[in-house]
């Protein structure tokens, strides 16, 4: 891209809030049911059906509040946003308007090692439509009503953003705050978090350009694609003298190009006015304060944590927290304090996640196997077992459900620390070895690493590395 | 043997069954020609209730409402019944549900004889905008005998039918003036309870901030008794009250004990007949004999009620009715396209007043006239209630007109503007929020009824409906 363009960036992004019932009625929040099963008198729009509000959306959003920064506002409103559509039984969508329930919060992202502060303007809460489903019946349209009245949270953020990478790490950060503090599952593939682009793109020090709305992205690998394209669209068309139209576009996945929605799908004066159904929604400091403590650690705390307290690297810290579900198994395995954090973070990023990627199952599938695991490092850390013993009987411990402690006895695994034992295996080692003797006492230092690994050989694995390469020092250096 | 007391005394007595009650109400709704009911149920469905009540008579353990064939505004929604709202858009709509009103009417044993008549959506004043046609007043005018008269609305053909007597009792709905205008000019009780005080449940919304259930009666004592069970809080409402509900039978009949003013706004009078004005200073000589006192008070807000009205209450209408696109339930048009379903359900669906409103809302809301319409409208909606709060400071009760004229010939006013003034002096109070009810007073020239209007402060009903006793004794009013 030609570097004179600068990109203006900013994002809407829609979570869906992890609640047992919708935003306004006492269907379930589900997704995956069979079509229209999740669905009430109220989320179909019958005559004379009344929203009433559940609570337990609102402290989501209180949640979300204290974790991104926001003022939580103690008067907010409801307001009926107007179209017709026909996944949208009551013909209206409630949402917030004028007052949302959130308002000037931020986060820090970071860029190239950079922190970076990203300003969100308001979040408030809204009811989600319906599925129009056209390409299962050349003649018919389908509707699923079940995400009809689902409850969002639409998080507005200001054009904070300078490139994909920005929008990405910010989504990132976001995805997984939402995940942390129980608000959103965080499943993209299913919509539970959604985003609509905004970009425009200008000259440094120039105005803002007219921008263009990329709607509904849900995949982070698209929404990269589609701000790719859309700025060198626009950056072609202002190069060639032309004019960028504001304009709604959505981004087709198969081809990789942005194009215009038809005007009738977005060109629609909303007349929103508040829902005269439901009262302006006033909260006390009390119960907004309650929510406070529900919210638990945030993935920056834990961050923190980890380098700081328990010195793990900070790329291996980063995986970590990378998931709540990493995290908490994590603080599970250390919590027994028998073994260094650094010796689980190592374990777990290395063979424990190849064990459920080739298994394709979730860390939270090993749960209740988490005290074999910590038996197994256990005996790592004393020098009980070798580290290759254990890495060869994880699996075997983790699929069959065998005991570390039996196992490693049963089959005779534990390491020999015995300095006499392993004094006559040095020896019988560094027999007939004239030749590399000298290559190592005139400064080969490779040839250290074959005499070790010809001792662990003789003990088949079980010899402790350490007291073999001492051993050998001390004989090779007289 | 027409008040609910009366009728439960010989039901109690054995004078009557609960059985032979129904279908004395029964046949004569069947009969009767003024077209105040959409639909009757049929008699074997309500057999059991019918059972039920009797044998709580026979056991002296009956109910508030024990065996009273009610007349249900066709607007509340009742289960397996057909629930119309008087329009073409609804015409073959049952519900599943019951509406938290009618509920409540059941369950204190009352017996349903069927749905009646109202104004479409209950958008009218006259019961004309009926796609089952209009509902005729039974009361004549002397001096044209031949005339068939309007029964004011929406609730028309309820107020018709308390009237007729053809059932005991009614429940209405008021948005602005839909209970207590078709009540003065039938020459029965209505009361708009206070905003809140009923459950919208189930109700067919016309303008949620202004929509109330109340009961239309031939007597302030039945409408103690049918307010006793529709009063309820209901926590499928958002804006049902939580107040604590009195009984409002305590008061009726006695004498207060405390001294009583009403406040009587000159403001209300300036362009009425002397019919109208003559109707108020006979009230005022039976306070006078009551011992209860009267003032003049005035309004700064009256004449901008009514336009502040027909915005606010359309651009909720235009909102509430979008649910009527012909997807899911009710009458669809034909068409290829999603846009020409709407289009065609819409505007074959909806009858002409209807689709007025629906047009009024939406330009008030749109894009660059909210704030010249709908904003303002709710700001000066703010000024009415504090102007009645400020009045109220003051005196007890305001005491009005409920209607500048009497019935009126059916197809006779043909410009909205014209029907809309009919509802002058009821929408102030519901812009409010205030209970008010409209009692028979005296007849006109034309031997029609006329009828004042009382109102009183939020929750007050009990001491609304004790005043309003007191009067209809005064009144001695004879439908």
């Amino acid at each position: 891209m030609d570097s004179q363009w600068e990109l203006v960036i900013g994002l809407e992004v829609h979570a869906q809030l992890k609640t047992e019932s919708k935003l306004f009625s006492s269907s379930p929040n589900q997704f995956g049911s069979d079509p229209n099963s999740n669905v009430n008198f109220v989320d179909a729009g019958m005559p004379g059906m009344l929203p009433v509000m559940n609570f337990g959306c609102i402290e989501k959003a209180i949640k979300t509040g204290f974790a991104l920064n926001f003022k939580i506002n103690p008067y907010s409103v409801f307001e009926r946003k107007n179209y017709f559509y026909a996944d949208l039984p009551q013909g209206y969508q409630i949402s917030q308007f004028e007052y949302p329930i959130l308002s000037e919060g931020h986060i820090e992202i970071e860029n190239d090692n950079e922190l970076k502060k990203i300003r969100i303007e308001r979040a408030h809460l809204e009811q989600d439509a319906g599925k129009s489903i056209h390409d299962i019946d050349p003649k018919y349209s389908f509707i699923d009503l079940n995400r009809v009245g689902t409850p969002l949270l639409e998080i507005v953020s200001y054009p904070d953003f300078n490139s994909a990478d920005e929008v990405i790490n910010y989504l990132t950060s976001l995805r997984q705050i939402l995940m942390y503090i129980d608000v959103c599952d965080g499943n993209m593939q299913e919509g539970s978090l959604r985003a609509d682009v905004n970009l425009s793109v200008k000259k440094p020090n120039e105005e803002l350009g007219t921008r263009c709305e990329i709607k509904n992205m849900n995949s982070f690998k698209f929404i990269r694609q589609a701000i790719d394209y859309e700025s060198k669209r626009q950056i072609k068309v202002l190069e060639a003298g032309g004019k960028i139209e504001q304009n709604t576009l959505l981004f087709d996945t198969s081809t990789g190009e942005t194009r215009p929605m038809r005007s009738k799908e977005f060109a629609h004066d909303y007349r929103y006015f508040p829902d005269p159904d439901l009262l302006p929604l006033h909260l006390t400091e009390d119960q907004i304060e309650k929510v406070r403590p529900t919210i638990g650690e945030l993935p920056q705390q834990k961050l923190s944590k980890y380098i700081n307290e328990f010195n793990l690297e900070k790329d291996v810290a980063k995986i970590i927290i990378s998931e709540k579900a990493y995290a908490l198994f994590f603080e599970k395995l250390i919590s027994s304090n028998l073994i260094k954090p650094k010796l689980v973070a190592s374990w777990l990023v290395g063979d424990i996640f190849s064990f459920i990627k080739d298994k394709n199952i979730q860390i939270t599938d090993l749960s209740n196997q988490s005290s074999k695991i910590i038996e197994l490092l256990e005996m790592v850390e004393k020098s009980v077992i070798s580290s290759k013993v254990a890495k060869d009987i994880l699996v075997e411990v983790l699929q069959n459900n065998k005991e570390p402690t039996q196992l490693v006895k049963e089959l005779g695994l534990e390491q020999m620390s015995d300095n006499d034992e392993l004094e006559k295996i040095v020896d019988e080692a560094l027999k007939d070895e004239n030749d590399n003797i000298s290559k190592f006492q005139s400064g080969s230092d490779r040839v250290l690493g074959y005499f070790v690994g010809k001792c662990l050989k003789a003990t088949k694995g079980k010899g402790n590395p350490k007291v073999i390469n001492e051993l050998l020092l001390k004989k090779l250096n007289k | 043997m027409t008040t609910i007391k009366e009728i439960k005394n010989q039901l109690s007595n054995k004078k009557i069954s609960v059985q032979e009650l129904y279908d004395n109400y029964y046949n004569k709704a069947k009969n009767s020609e003024l077209n105040s009911f959409n639909c009757l149920l049929d008699p074997e469905a309500n057999k059991q209730n019918m059972i039920n009540s009797q044998s709580r008579y026979n056991d002296g353990k009956d109910l508030p409402l024990d065996g009273m064939p009610l007349g249900i505004k066709d607007l509340f929604c009742t289960k397996g019944t057909p629930t119309t709202a008087s329009s073409k858009i609804l015409e073959k709509f049952i519900p599943e549900y019951e509406s938290q009103v009618t509920q409540n009417l059941l369950n204190d044993g009352s017996i349903f004889l069927g749905k009646n008549n109202c104004d479409e959506f209950a958008m009218g004043s006259s019961n004309e905008t009926s796609f089952f046609g209009p509902v005729i007043n039974p009361w004549k005018n002397k001096n044209n005998i031949n005339d068939k008269l309007v029964p004011g609305g929406s609730s028309g053909g309820s107020a018709s039918a308390v009237a007729e007597k053809i059932c005991v009792a009614s429940i209405g709905t008021d948005t602005g003036g839909s209970i207590r205008q078709p009540a003065s000019l039938c020459g029965v009780v209505g009361l708009k309870p206070t905003f809140g005080s009923c459950s919208r449940w189930g109700v067919v919304a016309f303008a949620s901030s202004l929509d109330q259930a109340g009961p239309i009666t031939n007597s302030v004592e039945d409408a103690a008794y049918l307010l006793n069970s529709i009063s309820y809080h209901d926590l499928k409402d958002s804006t049902s009250s939580n107040h604590k509900r009195d009984n409002f039978l305590e008061g009726i009949g006695k004498n207060f004990d405390r001294s009583i003013t009403i406040g009587i706004p000159s403001d209300y009078l300036k362009d009425v007949s002397s019919e109208i004005v003559e109707q108020i200073e006979s009230t005022k000589k039976h306070l006078k004999k009551l011992n209860i006192n009267f003032v003049d008070v005035e309004f700064t807000t009256t004449d901008f009620a009514l336009s502040t009205y027909y915005i606010l209450a359309p651009a909720e209408a235009s909102s509430n009715l979008a649910r009527y696109d012909g997807i899911r339930y009710g009458y669809r048009g034909k068409g290829d396209s999603l846009e020409e379903i709407y289009v065609n359900s819409r505007s074959e669906g909806f009858g002409e007043e209807v689709i007025r409103r629906i047009l009024i809302g939406t330009y008030v809301l749109s894009a660059g006239y909210y704030d010249a319409y709908y904003r303002k409208a709710q700001r000066v909606r703010r000024l009415i209630k504090n102007d009645f709060q400020r009045v109220l400071k003051d005196v007890d009760f305001i005491l009005t007109p409920t209607t500048p004229n009497e019935a009126f010939k059916i197809g006779e006013k043909l410009d909205p503007i014209s029907m809309y003034m009919n509802d002058i002096f009821t929408v102030p109070t519901s812009l409010a929020g205030l209970p008010a009810i409209s009692l028979p007073s005296g007849l006109s020239k034309n031997n029609l009824p006329l009828g004042i209007q009382l109102i009183g402060n939020y929750f007050q009903e009990q001491s609304l409906l004790q005043m309003a006793s007191l009067l209809e004794k005064e009144f001695c009013f004879n439908g």
